[in-house]
Formats: structure tokens, sequence, C-alpha cells
């Protein structure tokens, strides 16, 4: 026992922030925006969570959707799926919640600099992918093309439709759509995710790709970016599990050996291999 | 540093000054027929040739429920830390259990300090005995457990009339000094201590067929071994393993209110990773929602990841886990040797 302990705090204390904003995004789904009582930034990387806590209820941890571009205040999408993100779901706008983090490792954005990027999109994984779109948008002469490829189960399920339109707009973002069902509303491509890489051509050599979305997508979306030739230390994704604690010990994220809110959530299809993390996909 | 020797009746003596100090000793006691950790009153509840206790002495350190935060949710949620810490005398505990305290030092304090048990854990003076009479299920030379020279302020090893007492700390041998009766250890004495631990180590009726630092290789090579779904075919998802094992440390958080829903606590307590929803994600996932794959975990936990991670296997031999365990398939010595037999 040689390290000093009382300069210790507990690790499991989270920060106070309020709900500065709530707008609903589909049926189940809404995107909150919080402010620190004490003003500080979240101080995160794109692709990073935090464990957001509602007091008696119990604590979750949740990616964060907002870019570290936008200063002042941070936002998480939830979807209300279990007792957590129900009660948040039922917060109104001013009051507050507990927030630990930002933990994990977040997307290699050094290393994406002067590349062209190929983002995949299942699902509420626009959620986490959105952090890094929009710094990618605020920083974009650090890149090279910005390609979204986004998929949802039917027209009417499509999150953030605000936000797809901005981007849809903007000249230097190609963002290519699908639904998994169609309907008479729905003029676009109809099929999974993986339909849409037909539709592009890339300079493999100089792409990363970073998917996110449910975990049966993974395998289907890794060998499209095979096909098309990206190498395997570049294409990436982000892993999700249940990051009880969020600091490496409670054992509940984990993949194989691996702890997941720390050496995760982002991951390349080739450290999966490496390390033989057969639990992972 | 010099070891000493104390008379059995001087050790009585010894832990019953300590406790009119008012020290707080937690100590092995006969129960039912079996032996547990629990506080000690009197010197004569004490014992120290047991082989094996139903629950580890880690509990005390990570105790199996432990408040986290005390909150209060009347007008803005207010939350405070609670970080319990008493200095307390842990006694009697065996080099597995110190060597199992070790790894969980190592966890707690890799990469976030966890002042929760690291408090509790500097609190604790440790006093341990070597095990001279093993459990039937234990194998803790193959796992390098059977005895220890660090980890502990006192370690006592009987020698018949009277024990070797080795000092391992500072506040070892400070705690030594309200006991004038100790000598130091004759040739002969010392002696005698080497011959009872030899004795000991001839006792041990399971082994391991892998040399332990080859644990990792061997279940390297076992990931689609059909084994796994035999021998846990007749696992019944109860946890009892985990439950009684010191080198788990794995935990559940969760928030408990009052009745008047204003006060409340966020505690967490042992989780167990042979549990159905250990792996369960919020929807409805469950990432190990079959037996097979949580057995293999366990026993990944047990021989690889631990000790890859931390250098310290994740498994110290105590054999607990074979002897709760009420399908028989618990014990990681024979599942790993099982594995070795199927790799040859």
């Amino acid at each position: 026992m040689t390290k000093n302990l009382s300069e210790g705090k507990s690790l499991y204390l989270p920060r106070v922030a309020e709900i500065t904003s709530i707008e609903t995004i589909a049926q189940k789904e809404k995107l909150f925006e919080f402010k620190f009582q004490d003003s500080k930034e979240l101080g995160h990387k794109p692709g990073q969570f935090v464990e957001i806590s509602i007091f008696g209820i119990g604590e979750m941890p949740i990616s964060i959707s907002s870019s570290p571009t936008k200063k002042g205040a941070f936002e998480l999408a939830v979807r209300a799926v279990g007792d957590v993100t129900n009660a948040l779901h039922r917060l109104s706008k001013g009051a507050t919640v507990g927030i630990r983090g930002p933990f994990g490792n977040g997307f290699p954005v050094d290393e994406f600099t002067g590349k062209d990027l190929l983002f995949i999109a299942g699902g509420i994984g626009l959620f986490p992918l959105r952090s890094l779109i929009n710094y990618v948008v605020d920083n974009r002469k650090n890149f090279g093309r910005l390609i979204i490829l986004s998929g949802s189960k039917t027209a009417d399920e499509r999150m953030l439709v605000n936000e797809l339109e901005r981007w849809q707009v903007m000249e230097d973002v190609e963002l290519l759509e699908t639904v998994d069902i169609g309907n008479e509303k729905w003029g676009g491509t109809i099929g999974p995710v993986t339909t849409l890489f037909s539709q592009i051509e890339i300079i493999p050599q100089n792409t990363f790709a970073v998917t996110v979305g449910p975990p049966v997508m993974y395998k289907f979306v890794i060998g499209e970016c095979q096909k098309k030739g990206i190498p395997d230390e570049r294409i990436l994704m982000s892993l999700e599990r249940r990051m009880k604690c969020g600091v490496g010990k409670c054992g509940h994220c984990q993949i194989n050996g691996v702890y997941v809110c720390q050496e995760g959530p982002v991951f390349s299809y080739a450290r999966i291999k490496k390390d033989k993390l057969t639990e992972a996909l | 540093m010099t070891e000493k020797v104390l008379s059995k009746q001087n050790l009585n003596i010894f832990i019953n000054t300590l406790l009119s100090r008012g020290e707080e000793i937690v100590g092995v006691k006969k129960k039912e027929g079996k032996y547990a950790f629990g506080k000690i009153a009197d010197a004569e509840e004490v014992c120290l040739d047991y082989d094996i206790t139903l629950l580890p002495p880690s509990m005390y350190l990570l105790p199996q429920r432990e408040a986290l935060l005390k909150f209060n949710i009347a007008e803005r949620p207010v939350a405070s830390p609670v970080i319990e810490a008493n200095p307390f005398i842990l006694f009697g505990v065996h080099p597995y259990d110190i060597k199992a305290i070790e790894l969980l030092d190592t966890a707690f304090s890799t990469d976030n300090l966890d002042t929760n048990y690291l408090s509790r854990r500097e609190a604790a003076t440790i006093i341990g005995v070597d095990c001279l009479n093993p459990n039937p299920n234990a194998f803790c030379p193959s796992m390098d457990t059977a005895f220890t020279d660090k980890g502990y302020d006192l370690l006592l090893t009987d020698i018949g009339d009277s024990y070797v007492i080795a000092i391992g700390s500072e506040r070892g041998q400070a705690l030594l000094k309200g006991c004038p009766d100790t000598q130091e250890a004759t040739q002969v004495e010392l002696k005698r201590k080497e011959e009872e631990r030899q004795k000991a180590l001839g006792q041990y009726k399971v082994a391991l067929d892998t040399p332990l630092e080859k644990l990792p290789q061997l279940l390297d090579k076992s990931w689609n071994s059909s084994l796994w779904e035999e021998r846990s075919e007749a696992c019944l998802s109860c946890g009892s393993c985990v439950m009684v094992c010191p080198t788990c440390f794995c935990f559940d958080v969760q928030d408990d209110i009052e009745l008047d829903l204003v006060e409340g606590e966020r505690y967490r307590q042992k989780d167990a990773c042979m549990l159905v929803d250990f792996a369960a994600v919020a929807g409805g996932g469950n990432f190990r929602d079959d037996k097979t794959s949580r057995y293999r975990h366990r026993m990944y936990r047990k021989g690889k990841y631990i000790m890859e991670r931390f250098g310290k296997p994740g498994c110290v031999g105590c054999g607990r886990c074979a002897s709760a365990c009420l399908a028989e398939i618990a014990s990681p010595a024979e599942t790993f040797n099982l594995m070795r037999g199927e790799s040859k």
C-alpha cells in the first residue's frame, strides 16, 4: 500500500449537471442538453461516454452526442428502454442529474487528419456518431471527403432528422440514407445499410471507416468495408456494453480480457482480430 | 527481519491484550463444523488450525454490500461520497487469501484508485497464519500461494507448542512490541517451521498439470473446445463459485431509497459473471446468454485475463468454489487439467 490515499476522491461521485434543453427526436428518443452547475466543460473526445445518474433510480452509460467543438454544454441523445433512461425522459428542463466521465478512448481523430472518412450508422448508432460527424464538420478543412451512410428501420424511425437535413445540404458532406422497410412516403433506397456501399466509390488506402449501430450490423459492415479494400486497422467500431462503473473495476463491460470502458468503446477490426476478442462481434 | 517465537498460551494473552486496548479483531471461528471469519470477543474463540473458511477474509475489504454514496433528492439532488475505514486486525489469514488480497490491491489501484477499497485496505492490519492443514479441494502449491513472504504485517507458523512469527511491516513490528513475551526464534525453531511447511505441502490432493505461467497459453488454444459445453451442462447458474471466491471482485451498482423517497444510498454488491444477466444490456440484449459462455468466461478470468492484466493469477487455488458448487464443476484446476489432457 504505497499509494497516497489522502488525496483520493471517490471514483463514484457524480458532478451535478442541469438539463438546459430537451428536444423530442422520435417516439422513444430525446436529445438532452446539459450544463454543469460549476460551468465547467465536460472536456470529452468524440466517441466517449458518460455515466448519467438519476438518484434513487440508478446510473447508466450513455454515449455523448455532441461534438467537443460545442462549448459550454454537451448533449446526450437517449432512447427510453430501461429504468434510468425512462426516468430521464420524465424529467423537465431545469432538472438536475449526476454525470461522471467522460470515459473511454473515443475515436482517434488525430489519425483522421487529411483522410477520407466513411461513417456508417445503423438506427441510434447515429447518436454517438453525431459527436464525430459534427466534430469533422466543424473542422472541415482538416479532413478529406466525408461520406455518411445512415440506415433506419422505417422512414418514420429516422433519427435526428433536422441534423440529417443540415448535413444533406452541405456541399462537402455526402449523406446517403436507406430504410429497411419502405412506405409510400419514402422515395429513397430500401434495404439494410450495407445496400448503400454499392453507391459509393472510395480510395481505400486513404479512407477510415467508422461504424456504430446494433451488434448484428457489424459483421456485415466490416465485410463491405473489406470488399472496398479498406485495411482492417482502419475499420473502426464502437462496441457498446453495460459499462456500470466506467472505471475498469466492475467487470460488466468485459469483452474477453478487455474492459470496454477503459480500452474501448472504439476498437479497430485489426485489434479485435489481434487480441482474439471473440466475444466482440 | 529476524523472526520471533511466541508460546501458544502467550499468543492468547497477546490477543486479549489487543482486545482490551479496544482493537477490533476479525478472526476465524468454528461455525457448525466449518470455519468462518467473524468479530472476535475473546482469544478462546480464535481458531488457527482451520483448513478453510466458508467465505474469504477479503469480504472485510470488499464487503458483499457497501455504500458508495448517500443522496438526498428533496429539492435538488445532492450526493456525498461514503468512504468507511475503521482500523481493524484481520487475524489468521492463510497465505492464499493474503495473495488474493494482494490481487485486489492491484486491481483497485490500477488506472483508477478505488478509494472505497483502498481506504479500508489501509485501515486493515493483516496477521497471517500458515495453512498446515489444507482443504482437500485446494491446489495452492500449483498456484504459488501455499506460502508467502509478503502481504502481511505478521505471519504465524504453528510449530507445536508455539508460533514462529515473521514480521512483514513496521506496523506488525509495532504491534508485537506490545507483546513482551516474544523471543528471538532459534535455528532449531526455524528448522521446525520449515519441516511443518514441507509436511503441509505433501498433503495437497489436487495439482495443476500445467505450469502456472503456461495457463494463459493453454487457454489461448482452448476457446473452441467442446469441453466448455460438456463441463457447463450441469451448471445451475447460481453464482456460488463466485460468491465464495477471494479473487472475484466484480460488482453491481444499485440505488436504494428510503420510504420517504427523499434519502437514499447508492451501493455496490458482489456480482457474478456466472449469473444469467451479468452481461445483459438495456433493450434485451445479453452478450453471454448461455451458460457455456459464462462458464468459459469465469475460467478465462481465473487462468488468463486477470494474469495478463495484473500480472497475478486470478485464482489462488483455495478450493472454495469446488466446495460450494453443487454441480461439482467449479474447480479451475480440474477444468484446466481436462483442457490440458485434450490439448495433448
